[in-house]
């Protein structure tokens, strides 16, 4: 087993965690999420060719012609396409698309160039907003009912500083967030809750094992013991994701890069800010073990 | 003896595995293109329609698969070429004729023995597969109209109230018209209106025997009644969509009064196409008394023999909007019904209209808003014209024997299928004004070949490396775990397929990542038991304590991201809605597989033989 001194290096981890947080709270308040096509809107167009195109020349006319966030489709025939451009849209928009559109020679004819609407409702964004303030409430009843109260505020604390981090450096980079990465978002929220459980669960097994005060010395062994696990675990989910990162194409791509991102600060935030935290906020022993059986044999509950 | 299982948890988890392996099968065979019939009220649909239209399909020079008719009582004729599904949806269509509604599906091949049991594959999503799109026109000139409708109906009662008698009321064009004997009758009127509606300007006129008072709505307040009406309908068509658990649907605006509907791959995409364009909202009126002015009075038909007819009040009382929540049962006679809640509001009207009429008649009228399309001659060119229709037919007419409440029940409909589509409509809201199909086309996958080879390419490789790496790690345990994750994606692709979720490129990856989290459990109850073995303790020991005091914190873990996901699923919509489901899902087999599973194998292989080493 390693002996890793973890706890000695929270107050390091601490400004850390605190200057990325304070980075990504300014750029979000200044630069907002590049949110994409789903959450916008934009413009389609619906053209037609006389013989039909290949889609994927289609696809490199457009990004050749500079535009980016755009998908096409076939539409009721083959020689039917609509093209989706997060661009607002604009008189000249349809023609503009139908130039960059002709390839091989052809040049197809416009069918129809209109705005449409965000995929997005008001209401699923209120509602999923609602939801995760819930969903926060009812993870923090549960940890606080089956370890302690100071357990759960540090894994709300936890998740909170994932999730803001996370969203800061989409901000800070521009990176373009869609419904896939907001599915990538709630998946780095439960993988991180899973982190800092486990974590917890054997602190809790340690502090109750043990008969010093020393709290530190505990939380660094309970940290050592499950780094071997830690590893393994973020291990196999990076391993994963770097194949979808690499190779998976856009679509993945920006799916795969946020939960990269949130599987390293899950790891680290259940170590210097779930369990740092609580040594900030003055776990003691008697916080676990009732005051009168001193000796508890079993670890389990 | 440690490290034995009885053998009925052998056999429960042979038995999963079977009933997985089975409900995952549906998902090898690929789907057909397909035309989907169904009665346009909800209806079951008779074979000797489906005849005609395979008949007429035949007469076209379209090949057909075959036909058959459905569990739900809609029809469907399986096409041989996805090339020939536009061409024989307009010729079934122009066959049926306006009692049916056609629609385009993609049908499941799922062998019948499969079918029988409820077995069907998972969907592929929009970006995946494609779907159907339907382009749906709100018509604008209807949604101004009622509007007018419901602000007279409004005046007058404001007129009646102030005892100021008018002579005539129409709505015409985009005005209101009041016609009263005297000057003074309409200055009175007009000085009081305009105060409450500041939406209209108003003038007179001169007519032979009084005045007229002519109340124009603003152009201003039709561009707003307009984007409202567009925005409303977005909301409303959302929620139908929702709530006929289509998953990951998608609904946008397109243009000043468009919107779109796209629904993947293989859906009821005939009670879609009714569902979403259906505008059937309900009214409650009381019969007309002896005495009451004819200028006050409207005769409609009943819905189911319209030869029948009873003289109502133009009053209502009120309307399928002020209903909070609805749904379908049966009565004693098994005859069915929807029982209907109001909403506060809604409640007190029905209840003060009522109390004050005991003994007399109400009747509820339902009323849907249609359009046919017939072809015309303009300028020499064959036209396509949209005419549209209000159908206004009474289904019950009842006598009222005590005041109503914010709760009651309403009967007169056709079938159980009618009964709950129309709970459906009134729970989902009603639209704000018509709307009609401009457009159906399918619509091929939002992504390019290209961008889905590469994805599944890449989440190929991510399992197998994914393997590899618990190969080497864990070595003869490594091959337990992948053991376990094989039966964990087996269960998890058949839940997923029982339950019609729709499966997404990202889905896909998600799945991929739940697999590589799942492992955690495998992991943790591996790292243990090396931390037992470090501590000394025989090989059967450290098994038994390393599953043992692993567990804790696998539950502990899995309950918290579970509660995560539950929530998630009770209130998020669409895709968040459908992300939680595969998170659920996964947390579930992950959580059998990583403990029963892995520990069967275990058990099984290692469990009660003396063994010095472990190779782990």
């Amino acid at each position: 087993m390693t002996t890793i001194d973890f706890m000695g290096k929270r107050r390091i981890a601490f400004i850390v965690s605190i200057v990325l947080a304070a980075i990504a709270i300014g750029s979000l308040a200044i630069q907002h999420l590049n949110l994409g096509l789903d959450f916008t809107g934009g413009t389609q167009v619906e053209v037609h060719y006389d013989t039909a195109p290949n889609l994927d020349e289609v696809r490199d006319a457009l990004g050749a012609a500079g535009y980016d966030n755009y998908s096409v489709q076939t539409f009721g025939s083959d020689r039917e396409i609509l093209v989706r451009l997060q661009q607002t849209y604009s008189e000249s928009v349809g023609s503009d698309v139908v130039s960059a559109l002709a390839i091989q020679g052809e040049s197809p004819n416009l069918i129809r160039a209109e705005y449409v609407g965000a995929q997005v409702g008001d209401q699923l964004r209120d509602q999923s907003g609602l939801g995760m303030l819930l969903a926060l409430a009812v993870v923090a009843i549960y940890v606080a009912f089956r370890f302690q109260y100071k357990f759960a505020l540090g894994a709300l604390i936890s998740l909170g500083h994932d999730v803001l981090i996370l969203l800061g450096i989409f901000s800070l980079f521009k990176i373009e967030f869609d419904l896939t990465v907001l599915a990538a978002v709630l998946a780095v929220i439960g993988y991180s809750l899973n982190d800092t459980i486990i974590v917890y669960d054997r602190i809790r097994e340690n502090i109750r094992r043990s008969r010093t005060n020393d709290l530190p010395a505990i939380f660094n062994d309970a940290i050592n013991q499950t780094l071997a696990r830690t590893l393994s675990t973020s291990g196999t989910t990076l391993l994963v994701l770097f194949a979808l990162f690499f190779l998976g194409g856009d679509m993945i791509h920006n799916f795969a890069l946020a939960l990269i991102i949130g599987v390293v600060l899950g790891t680290f935030s259940s170590v210097y800010v779930a369990a740092a935290l609580l040594l900030v906020i003055k776990l003691q022993r008697e916080d676990l073990i009732p005051a009168k059986k001193e000796n508890v044999e079993d670890g389990m509950p | 003896m440690l490290n034995r299982y009885p053998l009925w948890k052998y056999l429960l988890i042979l038995l999963v595995l079977v009933v997985g392996v089975i409900y995952a099968l549906p998902n090898l065979y690929p789907e057909d293109s397909a035309i989907q019939i169904s009665g346009d009220r909800g209806t079951r649909i008779e074979q000797s329609a489906l005849d005609r239209a395979a008949q007429a399909l035949e007469a076209a020079d379209i090949a057909i698969k075959r036909t058959e008719l459905e569990e739900n009582g809609s029809g469907l004729i399986r096409l041989q070429d996805a090339n020939d599904q536009l061409h024989a949806r307009d010729v079934i269509a122009s066959t049926l004729g306006q009692d049916y509604v056609v629609a385009l599906n993609l049908a499941e091949a799922t062998p019948s023995w499969l079918a029988s049991i409820g077995a069907a594959p998972m969907k592929l999503g929009l970006d995946l597969r494609g779907g159907v799109h339907f382009l749906l026109e709100v018509d604008m000139d209807a949604a101004v109209k009622q509007r007018l409708e419901s602000n007279a109906s409004a005046m007058r009662q404001t007129l009646r109230d102030e005892r100021i008698r008018y002579r005539n009321n129409e709505v015409k064009d985009h005005s209101i018209r009041f016609a009263f004997a005297s000057e003074e009758d309409l200055n009175q009127a007009r000085s009081l209106l305009q105060t409450q509606y500041n939406v209209f300007t108003f003038t007179t006129e001169d007519e032979g025997r009084g005045a007229v008072l002519v109340m124009t709505i603003t152009d201003q307040a039709i561009q707003e009644l307009q984007d409202y009406a567009v925005n409303q309908n977005l909301t409303t068509i959302r929620n139908r969509v929702n709530e006929l658990g289509v998953s990951e649907p998608l609904v946008q605006r397109q243009g000043p009064s468009r919107i779109i509907v796209e629904l993947p791959g293989i859906q009821d995409t005939a009670a879609a196409k009714r569902i979403v364009g259906a505008t059937a909202n309900l009214e409650f009126r009381l019969e007309a008394a002896p005495d009451t002015p004819e200028s006050e009075i409207e005769t409609l038909p009943f819905r189911n023999d319209p030869d029948r007819k009873a003289a109502l009040l133009k009053d209502i009382i009120i309307t399928g909007d002020r209903v909070s929540s609805a749904s379908r049962s049966f009565d004693q006679n098994g005859r069915p019904q929807v029982n209907i809640n109001l909403d506060g509001a809604g409640g007190s009207q029905m209840n003060s209209a009522t109390r004050s009429n005991i003994g007399r008649n109400m009747a509820v009228i339902f009323i849907e808003h249609k359009s046919r399309t017939r072809t015309v001659m303009e300028d020499g060119k064959q036209v396509e014209e949209r005419v549209p229709y209000t159908e206004r037919g009474i289904i019950s007419l009842a006598t009222i024997q005590s005041a109503l409440g914010s709760q009651f029940r309403i009967t007169g409909l056709d079938s159980p299928t009618e009964s709950q589509e129309l709970a459906l409509l009134l729970r989902s809201g009603s639209l704000a004004a018509p709307i009609y199909f401009a457009q159906e086309r399918t619509i091929g996958p939002s992504l390019g070949q290209q961008n889905i080879d590469r994805g599944i390419m890449s989440v190929i490789v991510g399992l197998v490396m994914l393997v590899i790496f618990m190969l080497v790690r864990y070595k003869a345990f490594g091959l337990i775990a992948n053991a376990a994750l094989t039966v964990n994606l087996v269960l998890l692709i058949a839940a997923m397929s029982l339950l019609g979720a729709t499966l997404t490129l990202p889905g896909i990856a998600g799945i991929v990542l739940t697999l590589g989290m799942a492992v955690d459990g495998n992991v943790l109850i591996f790292e243990r038991i090396r931390e037992e073995l470090r501590a000394k303790k025989t090989v059967q020991q450290a098994i038994h304590t390393g599953y043992e005091r692993a567990l804790t914190s696998i539950i502990d873990a899995n309950v918290t991201t579970l509660l995560v996901a539950i929530i998630l699923f009770s209130i998020g919509t669409g895709p968040v809605k459908g992300f939680a489901v595969t998170l659920s899902l996964g947390i579930v087999t992950s959580v059998f597989t990583s403990v029963m599973v892995s520990r069967a194998i275990t058990n099984l292989s290692v469990g009660g033989k003396t063994l010095k080493k472990l190779w782990i």
